[in-house]
């Protein structure tokens, strides 16, 4: 029976990790490689690498963390973050990553979906969704709206929709961040991860709101995930990987346990 | 030399990547004769069988693959490479290498897993194997150790005893293949962590 996932989510700026892993020993690592590494050793089924650099010119740098991280960890990850044409995909995939993810670049032009899904197969090509609840209305029958730029702008694209519309141009997974739950460590949003994981046949990667264990068997349950992407709870050595998978193993959901 | 058979067919690097940090040499090629001269060869894959088949024959690789084969030399089959090395495939109906008897087919519409719940195709993630036999590529591979696919089409060896191991997923396949000098994943042993990367370690050291 196939495992559900557990992904750390890296944030990158210039090469260099945003926050870094505090341990309980206070030894703070910047390098996303090295935590890339660590995360590895420490039992992580995948990786997501967020690219926030700022700078287009600058986007290269990441292309060489790449490079380094796929020297040293041999699991897949994936890259996101600043991925706007079928030639940045390129770039990062041959740079080593398994995975690219589109966002914005692809509520702008959805046919980076389908263009990247041709040229490199549906695996690679992840669509991330940030997403937030706006109630029921017309042009939004889910009451989930897509939001960009952090949330500031909101599309007037319905999220199931747009789920259901990445899926058949190609997409191969999605990834999808309610921007309500993010950063509030009270759990996922589950009613919104479930109602997407219904209605597509590609894995759905949960993100935003994790705070502790239960967290993560809830939106692998009740919330339909098939993998949940953490951040802060394992960033700041509140919780192991390794904590957190013998949690959910023990409550009965198979996470791979050894590595 | 081990030479990594390019055939365009997706990302070959992950595989040189891995086969490097084991220490071991190898090359990414299409070239016939670097891949006749090799000690061992791996034929990896990602993509559909049909252009895959393509791109072999427009290179001359399908007749050297055959020739490694029937010379003895050791082959490892990964994801793509392993449903290829059959008879004949269901994905776009395409006649294949031939090299172990047997199809390539589709999960079923709406496999579903023990719990009730329908399951996604492709089926991608980490699973386990059963060993169904031994072989020294699997040497120090434990039943619970987790292997990373991506696929959703599985080999389906025509007679059981090639099956060297299993995969559940709603239903079971075989996810290792092993014949005379053959060994075959249906897994990406490239990006399976330390198991992966022993397996392969394995396949660099074996004499079948």
């Amino acid at each position: 029976m196939l495992s559900k996932r557990i992904i750390p989510c890296l944030d990158v700026r210039e090469g260099k990790t945003t926050k870094g892993i505090k341990f309980k020993n206070n030894i703070d690592i910047g390098d996303p490689v090295e935590m890339a590494h660590f995360y590895y050793e420490a039992g992580a089924d995948e990786i997501v690498f967020y690219d926030i650099t700022a700078s287009h010119e600058k986007r290269d740098i990441m292309i060489e963390v790449v490079k380094h991280v796929a020297k040293t960890i041999f699991i897949p990850f994936s890259v996101g973050g600043g991925i706007r044409t079928v030639d940045d995909m390129r770039k990062t995939l041959l740079a080593g990553a398994e995975k690219v993810s589109v966002n914005t670049a692809a509520v702008k032009n959805p046919e980076i979906i389908s263009k990247g899904a041709k040229a490199f197969g549906s695996q690679c090509i992840v669509l991330g969704m940030d997403v937030k609840y706006v109630g029921e209305r017309e042009n939004i029958p889910s009451g989930y709206e897509i939001v960009i730029n952090g949330g500031r702008t909101y599309m007037g694209i319905d999220a199931l929709e747009w789920a259901i519309k990445a899926q058949e141009l190609g997409a191969g997974e999605i990834c999808l961040n309610s921007i309500d739950s993010d950063g509030t460590k009270n759990g996922y949003e589950l009613k919104l991860t479930s109602l997407i994981s219904k209605n597509v046949n590609i894995p759905v990667i949960a993100s935003g709101g994790a705070g502790k264990p239960e967290h993560l068997y809830d939106v692998l349950t009740k919330g339909k995930a098939d993998a949940a992407l953490i951040a802060s709870m394992v960033h700041y050595g509140t919780y192991t990987i390794s904590e957190i998978k013998k949690y959910i193993d023990s409550r009965g959901v198979k996470v791979r346990k050894t590595w | 030399m081990i030479a990594i058979i390019d055939y365009n067919a997706g990302n070959l690097t992950s595989v040189k990547r891995a086969v490097t940090y084991l220490g071991f040499q190898c090359i990414v090629t299409n070239d016939v004769r670097e891949i006749t001269k090799a000690e061992r060869i791996i034929f990896p894959g990602v993509g559909a069988a049909g252009s895959a088949m393509d791109s072999l024959k427009r290179l001359s690789l399908d007749s050297a693959i055959k020739d490694v084969f029937a010379v003895g030399k050791p082959i490892l089959g990964i994801c793509l490479g392993t449903q290829i090395i059959l008879s004949h495939s269901e994905e776009g109906d395409t006649p294949c290498l031939g090299l172990v008897n047997g199809y390539v087919r589709n999960f079923p519409n709406k496999i579903k897993s023990e719990d009730g719940n329908l399951l996604k195709i492709p089926h991608m993630g980490w699973n386990s194997i059963n060993i169904k036999s031994k072989h020294p590529v699997l040497s120090g591979i434990r039943e619970d150790d987790e292997f990373y696919f991506v696929h959703g089409f599985y080999p389906d060896p025509d007679d059981s005893k090639y099956i060297i191991g299993t995969t559940d997923y709603g239903m079971s396949f075989a996810s290792i293949i092993g014949f005379k000098n053959i060994i075959a994943t249906q897994f990406h042993t490239e990006k399976s962590g330390k198991p992966g990367l022993a397996l392969l370690k394995n396949f660099c050291k074996w004499e079948p």
